[in-house]
């Protein structure tokens, strides 16, 4: 899977609370989070962003809740892929979850400028940085979750898994 | 190579008998958890899985607790579909307003959890159980869903750091002093993907209160779990409450660890984290000079029953500093009774501070005491994250509840074992913070 879009950078240590403040949790409604998303660190967010954008963070990105209401509000924004030096735990499987394709890549990260244009290549960790025309490698996904991002999220590939019910039990 | 105690309850939980570092794998779950803010994004994913029925309605424990009692109509909602999924699903834990608490102090009190146990909640700090010697995570709503229909999550084997803790920590001084001492040393992503291990000769000085604390605030140095060993103070917890010994692990001599790093709590110092990380710890008394608009006293940190009985002591026969919005939230019911019997309830009161229902509510900015433009709270709960408890130009501060019913006293943040802080000279021996013989604190 390769994507294209505008960069937009931001730093080290982004939280969900960030992300998505806890006061618009009363929600779970995609539409409805997107027009939160980031308004704390970054008012412009919802103005800035563009459908394909491709946000880039520092160290630690999406530390703290484990609201999963976080990677729905920057997908629903429009952010088509997160790559940053490194993500907290929590974040990292739920945007592997729910099909938010993420890559960790300390170089890109450092490298990039806001407003430049990224090319990210998920299946190979290829991250191109297409105005300052530099390349960066980033280690590929374990197996197990690479299967999770080619079904589409984890509901997808255990869907896949669980078979059809027989005398109206599903569980094997 | 041998294996830390989180490694050796994965493995047995996946049903092998060793496991390393860095590997996937998928184990059985003792327990799934959620809340009125996760539940509703994982019922929806659990109807699109297709399951008809949880894996074991005894194993799914539903708390309302974060918008609740219901704090506006969409809250109010949220509410509603998690309680008619328990009432469909017949979920034999969950639990409604008038017996919830905040669920991480809820599920150790109603013996939900023992040794050995392997525990997913939609909450990131699910990590809290790591004090009965449990493996306890937090994750997200559609793991909480797989987990729910399967009975099983994924994992990668976690690394651990090991916190070998020596000495006895000085008076005023107890686990959410020593927690922030940490995460100021190593940093909010310190122990980013691993395990923190604690252990040493220092733990005999901390009470399971105290434990819970500090295994709760682990999420706050990026770990994936902490754990403590099951000693006779954890064990005689869990068999109270429980009613089952559960498994222990303990780690192989010969454990990997990726470092030890020795803590002497006799060190450590009355310790408050200033905005915006929760390591940015200062010693208390270096910070005098600031005054604050609000104190909270509460949350899944410091909720429990130590924490309201060492704010009480600072508290009795004092006022809180005037225009200081003082707030105290027991955990649970069964602390909140507990308190009433202590006459803790009468002592905040008479102080001047207000005691509400256990919720979460201020802890993430939700409701019962949000921050305007420009103010500042002392709190004794987990995250100072920039607006996390309201308006984005407000500042929070974390410390203990000793620091916090000082602060709350003097209006500017306090030490209370400093001359000039409210201390606690003249308290009669009961209202003090009990300890038995050789400075261990009893459990309530």
């Amino acid at each position: 899977m390769k994507i294209k879009g505008l960069v937009l950078k931001y730093g080290d240590h982004v939280d969900t609370d960030a992300i998505i403040p806890a006061r618009y949790l009363n929600t779970s409604d995609p539409g409805e989070l997107a027009r939160h998303c980031m308004e704390d660190v970054d008012p412009e967010f919802p103005r800035r962003v563009k459908p394909g954008s491709i946000l880039v963070a520092g160290e630690n990105f999406g530390s703290g809740s484990s609201r999963e209401h976080a990677p729905i509000a920057l997908k629903a924004s429009g952010i088509a892929g997160v790559v940053a030096a490194s993500f907290a735990r929590i974040f990292f499987r739920n945007a592997i979850n729910i099909g938010l394709p993420i890559l960790e890549c300390r170089e890109a990260a450092e490298k990039a400028r806001d407003g430049d244009t990224f090319e990210v290549d998920f299946a190979s960790g290829v991250v191109r940085d297409l105005t300052q025309a530099v390349a960066f490698q980033a280690e590929a996904f374990p197996q197990f979750v690479e299967e999770i991002i080619r079904a589409g999220g984890l509901v997808e590939a255990v869907r896949k898994k669980m078979k059809p019910p027989k005398n109206g039990r599903r569980r094997s | 190579m041998g294996m830390t105690m989180t490694q050796k309850i994965l493995a047995a939980h996946a049903g092998r008998d060793r496991v390393g570092p860095g590997e996937i794998l998928e184990a059985r779950v003792d327990l799934v958890l959620g809340n009125d803010i996760t539940a509703p994004l994982a019922i929806q994913e659990f109807s699109r899985i297709g399951a008809p029925r949880v894996f074991d309605r005894r194993k799914v424990v539903l708390v309302p607790d974060h918008f609740a009692p219901n704090k506006d109509i969409k809250a109010a909602e949220q509410c509603r579909l998690m309680r008619e999924f328990a009432r469909e699903q017949r979920i034999v834990n969950y639990f409604e307003v008038g017996a919830m608490g905040i669920e991480h102090v809820l599920l150790p009190e109603k013996g939900l959890v023992a040794a050995g146990d392997a525990v997913v909640g939609a909450d990131s700090h699910t990590c809290t159980y790591g004090a009965l010697g449990a493996f306890a995570t937090g994750v997200g709503s559609t793991d909480m869903a797989v987990a729910m229909a399967t009975g099983k999550c994924w994992f990668r084997v976690p690394r651990a750091i090991r916190f070998e803790l020596g000495g006895q920590p000085a008076r005023h001084v107890a686990g959410k002093d020593v927690i922030l001492h940490i995460i100021g040393l190593i940093g909010v992503d310190g122990a980013n993907y691993r395990s923190m291990e604690f252990g040493g000769p220092g733990l005999r000085h901390l009470s399971m209160d105290s434990r819970l604390t500090m295994a709760n605030m682990a999420i706050e140095a990026g770990a994936k779990n902490g754990i403590f060993p099951v000693d006779d103070i954890c064990s005689d917890y869990i068999l109270a409450r429980a009613g089952r010994p559960g498994r222990v692990f303990e780690p192989d001599g010969d454990a990997d660890y990726e470092k030890v790093i020795g803590i002497d709590l006799g060190r450590i110092r009355p310790t408050v984290a200033c905005p915006h990380l929760p390591s940015n710890t200062r010693p208390a008394a270096e910070l005098g000079h600031i005054a604050v608009d609000q104190v909270v006293i509460g949350s899944c940190t410091n909720g429990r029953m130590e924490d309201l009985r060492t704010a009480a002591a600072l508290l009795k026969g004092k006022r809180v500093a005037p225009g200081v919005r003082t707030i105290v939230i027991p955990g649970t019911q069964e602390i909140y009774m507990q308190a009433l019997k202590e006459g803790l309830i009468e002592i905040f009161i008479a102080a001047g501070a207000a005691v509400s229902t256990p919720t979460c509510g201020p802890c993430l900015g939700g409701h019962m005491g949000i921050l305007a433009r420009g103010e500042r709270a002392l709190a004794t709960t987990n995250r100072n994250f920039r607006g996390r408890m309201g308006h984005a130009e407000s500042e929070i501060y974390l410390a203990g509840p000793a620091v916090a019913a000082a602060t709350a006293v003097t209006g500017k943040i306090a030490d209370p074992s400093m001359n000039g802080g409210a201390g606690d000279r003249g308290l009669s021996p009961e209202a003090r913070p009990r300890r038995g013989r050789k400075g261990v604190r009893r459990e309530n």
